[in-house]
């Protein structure tokens, strides 16, 4: 991946034969990768739409990181009291979604947002920027746990797999303690301790916990790909083991290793939205999606839409983190699965392959 | 006129590739009489193996087959799966290239062929038992009796094979298709399957179609060739033809390419002094052993091994596969450690040494490895594979770094352009000269060649040795050559070493082991490797069964 700028290089000297150069410039690994990613469908969908949800997600809200302020697009803020709205509402129930989205030629009214299309909750807040405040927590927990877990689980895989012996032994008994404790559990330890601390410290403690399954993956990828000639090859030339893990192992890894990472991540978002809804993830008055589930979960059957918009949301990013995964999966798996149908099968050969290739 | 076993007319398969059909057999025409041997041959890639899979619509999910296969007059292609699961292993059978794969280790062998059998005829478990001890006997395996409850992995390779071909012969197959039946084997291994499937066919008299690249095998077993390149037929003829004269340009280019061994010109050491120069390698009295895990033993792979390579100078080491002729050469440049002896390379002592010691020494060395796919890292374009032990050894960066890696593949006759691939986008010839490429980048004195030929087809092979030759002449290197192929040291080497079960059997020069080995090893070695000459071969046979006999 990285090592493809070296192709481009504008140093290099290519001035001779620059046009040969163009005509025999292969493929990288990396763009292999990129071209059978761009042709799953849903994975690519699914980035796409995963992109707008958090563009529109964290631009909806006021933003203040550190000397940063950002004024959101959306008129209210979690902490402002409109006045509750008791109109139109079914079943006599308050503050109901004034999002419209049926046509005016068949109900008369038009398509609209109205002044809180997602509703307000009890007390009058915009129900809109709970669940965009919400989302921000979830996205914001589901990176800041993909991204330890990514480091300490390669970095303790990558030693264990290829120092094996007792480094292997300790780290790996290591990890298989850490694996026995169920997450959910740490989890609700955690979040009963240091919640108060602030959505980051949550995700930072879960993070510490959850890279047991890559470690185990990468260990495994590397005891696997130590023992191929090119390591050795490399030690014969005079690589240290610094050199060897990093330059020569760890790119062959990485497909293992972003795979994983991403699976991981829906799992990561999930667990917050439990452990949120146990009570023990994030606190009030901060927001999350979980949080704002449990909140609000009495409430199903009369104002189903508080319990109805934080679950599409979750549903919505954790699907498409998995499908993104699972395209990732099937772009970094060599062994393609061709579908044919019977169209294909039938079609005629065309006359350029005719000569047969070789290999 | 005897019906023929096999009719093959228009015979197309085709494979779905990245949204494309393409070809890989292309209107094959072939028929094999019973008794006969049809031998197709070609090299990787050449749709051999595509064809005798797809006769029997054994092929992957992704391809598609045309025209018409007649096993003993019933259409095959488009047949309905009972039709062709009757003719499985009734009428034509497989033998597999790997019988450590084709064979399901979770079952023992007589399970495996007592299925065969029972699968096919209406036999109660007793009568199956007996009908499978008798074809173990058939194909020699020793104490057929016990061997019927025996796995996969308690057999050797040999052993393996002809378990495999007794549970192939199980319902007395009017078609066997061999396919690369021994490319998995040792050469005196080699010899015995052939002995005994030439054997079968006198017996049986059933029809084998070979699938082989290798050219020895062919001489021995075929009756008729066909060679086949990029999916298609270039010729068809008798193997007296084929072999004698061949007509179409890339027949005689492929017999041309096959190493013979005992036809090679004279090579004689280049030495540079008068006195006798001091040795680049010794190894004296060296023990190597794989240390003990857990419950497994330690295992002694070479013992008391003595061996010098003086300047300039190629040694070759042969032996089967086991017989510690790798590990004495990774040992030889301290990627493994000794357990008892002394290994010095350019007079320095590496017995001992922890890799910084080893640092320096690195420099005077270089080793080839034998698979070109796994040798290169796939995440490095192969320039940079080239410059790493010049970058490291801090000779040159960048700019001269650059230029000195365009210098080396000149040297190895691959464009520059080349500089910027990728190993999978090479074919395994140009890999393995990338392979030669970081090898020599340092200019070593010593340079260990693993096998580098065995994973090329022959036609590569051939200019493999041409060039490594040549580079030898020009940088009078010296050379452990590593390899199970005789022809190949003969072709290369000036010294010859033997090896057998970690043990050195015999070492001296290449005309006295080839010619007159004294170690009844070597000679059975030597008395085992075909020759791609159908009447020699014969000569050779007779010459190997006698000498057995008496």
């Amino acid at each position: 991946m990285g090592k493809k700028s070296n192709a481009m290089d504008p140093t290099a000297d290519f001035s001779d034969h620059s046009i040969a150069n163009l005509e025999t410039k292969g493929l990288s690994q990396g763009q292999i990768v990129r071209r059978r990613f761009i042709r799953h469908r849903a994975a690519v969908g699914s980035l796409f739409l995963l992109g707008s949800i958090i563009i529109f997600v964290f631009s909806a809200l006021n933003l203040h990181i550190l000397f940063f302020h950002y004024h959101g697009w959306w008129k209210y803020s979690t902490t402002d009291l409109p006045e509750l709205m008791y109109k139109n509402c079914p079943n006599d129930s308050i503050g109901c979604p004034t999002l419209d989205v049926i046509p005016k030629f068949i109900d008369g009214t038009g398509v609209g947002l109205g002044a809180h299309p997602f509703g307000q909750d009890d007390i009058g807040r915009d129900y809109f920027a709970l669940v965009m405040r919400g989302a921000q927590r979830s996205i914001l927990v589901m990176f800041i746990i993909g991204i330890i877990a990514a480091v300490i689980g390669t970095v303790i895989g990558a030693i264990a797999g290829f120092f094996r012996g007792w480094v292997d032994a300790v780290l790996m008994r290591f990890t298989d303690f850490i694996i026995t404790i169920p997450s959910i559990i740490i989890g609700s330890v955690i979040g009963f301790h240091f919640g108060n601390l602030g959505v980051m410290f949550l995700a930072f403690y879960l993070g510490m916990f959850s890279w047991t399954g890559l470690s185990r993956l990468v260990r495994g990828e590397f005891l696997s790909l130590r023992e191929r000639e090119f390591v050795d090859a490399a030690r014969v030339a005079g690589a240290s083991n610094r050199r060897i893990i990093f330059k020569h192992i760890l790119p062959n890894a990485v497909g293992v290793i972003i795979v994983s990472v991403t699976l991981l991540m829906s799992g990561a978002i999930l667990l917050e939205t439990a452990l949120s809804y146990l009570g023990f993830g994030v606190i009030p008055p901060d927001v999350s999606l979980g949080l704002l589930i449990s909140q609000y979960q009495d409430a199903f059957t009369t104002r189903p839409w508080l319990f109805w918009y934080p679950g599409i949301f979750i549903i919505i990013i954790a699907l498409c983190v998995n499908f993104i995964g699972d395209g990732l999966r099937d772009a970094f798996d060599p062994r393609q699965r061709a579908r044919l149908t019977k169209r294909m099968r039938t079609r005629k050969v065309p006359l350029e392959n005719q000569g047969a290739k070789s290999e | 006129m005897t019906q023929p076993v096999l009719k093959v007319e228009n015979f197309t398969v085709e494979y779905w590739v990245d949204g494309n059909w393409y070809p890989a057999a292309i209107d094959m025409n072939f028929e094999v009489l019973p008794g006969k041997v049809l031998a197709i041959v070609g090299e990787s890639g050449s749709g051999k193996s595509t064809t005798g899979l797809g006769l029997m619509s054994l092929l992957a999910n992704n391809a598609r087959t045309s025209g018409s296969v007649q096993v003993k007059g019933v259409e095959m292609i488009g047949a309905n799966p009972s039709i062709l699961r009757k003719n499985r292993g009734n009428e034509v059978a497989y033998i597999f290239q790997e019988p450590m794969t084709a064979l399901n280790p979770v079952y023992s062998i007589g399970f495996q062929i007592v299925e065969t059998i029972r699968n096919h005829f209406e036999m109660g478990p007793k009568e199956a038992r007996v009908r499978a001890v008798e074809l173990l006997t058939m194909v020699d395996i020793p104490d057929p009796d016990k061997s019927f409850d025996k796995y996969p992995h308690q057999l050797s390779g040999g052993q393996r094979q002809r378990a495999m071909i007794a549970q192939s012969l199980a319902c007395d197959p009017g078609l066997l298709i061999a396919d690369e039946p021994t490319t998995a084997l040792d050469v005196t291994v080699q010899a015995e399957i052939l002995d005994l499937m030439r054997d079968l066919r006198t017996k049986l008299n059933s029809a084998i179609l070979l699938i082989t690249h290798d050219m020895g095998v062919v001489a021995d077993l075929a009756d008729e060739i066909l060679v086949m390149k990029d999916g298609r037929t270039v010729e068809h003829g008798t193997a007296d033809q084929i072999f004698n004269r061949p007509v179409h340009p890339y027949t005689q280019e492929l017999i041309g390419a096959v190493p013979i061994l005992g036809h090679s010109a004279q090579r004689v050491v280049a030495t540079s002094g008068t006195s006798k120069p001091s040795p680049v390698l010794v190894l004296d009295n060296v023990t190597i052993q794989y240390p003990k895990r857990g419950r497994i033993p330690a295992f002694t792979a070479v013992k008391n091994f003595n061996l010098e390579i003086f300047p300039g100078e190629i040694v070759g080491l042969v032996g089967e596969s086991g017989s510690g002729k790798t590990t004495v050469g990774r040992a030889a440049i301290g990627l493994l450690p000794i357990k008892e002896g002394r290994i010095e390379i350019v007079g320095t002592d590496i017995s001992h040494a922890t890799q910084k010691e080893l640092f320096p020494v690195r420099r005077h060395t270089g080793i080839v490895f034998q698979d070109p796919a796994s040798s290169l890292n796939p995440r490095l374009p192969i320039g940079e594979s080239i410059g790493e032990p010049i970058f490291l050894a801090g000779i040159a960066k960048g700019e001269a770094l650059n230029r000195k890696v365009e210098d080396l593949l000149d040297q190895v006759e691959l464009p520059r352009s080349y500089r910027n691939r990728y190993p999978h986008e090479l074919s395994g010839g140009q890999r393995q000269r990338v392979g030669i490429a970081r090898a020599l980048a340092l200019t070593p004195d010593l340079l260990i060649a693993d096998e580098p030929t065995s994973a090329l087809d022959v036609s590569v092979q051939a200019r493999f040795l041409d060039l490594l030759q040549e580079l030898q002449e020009q940088l009078k290197f010296s050379c452990l050559f590593i390899s199970h192929d005789l022809a190949v040291i003969d072709i290369l080497c000036h010294r010859i070493a033997v090896m057998q079960d970690g043990h050195l059997v015999e070492v001296g020069d290449r005309d006295a082991i080839l010619k007159h080995p004294k170690d009844p090893y070597t000679q059975r070695l030597i008395a085992a490797v075909p020759v791609p000459n159908p009447a020699e071969q014969r000569k050779r046979r007779e010459a190997r069964l006698t000498a057995k006999h008496s």
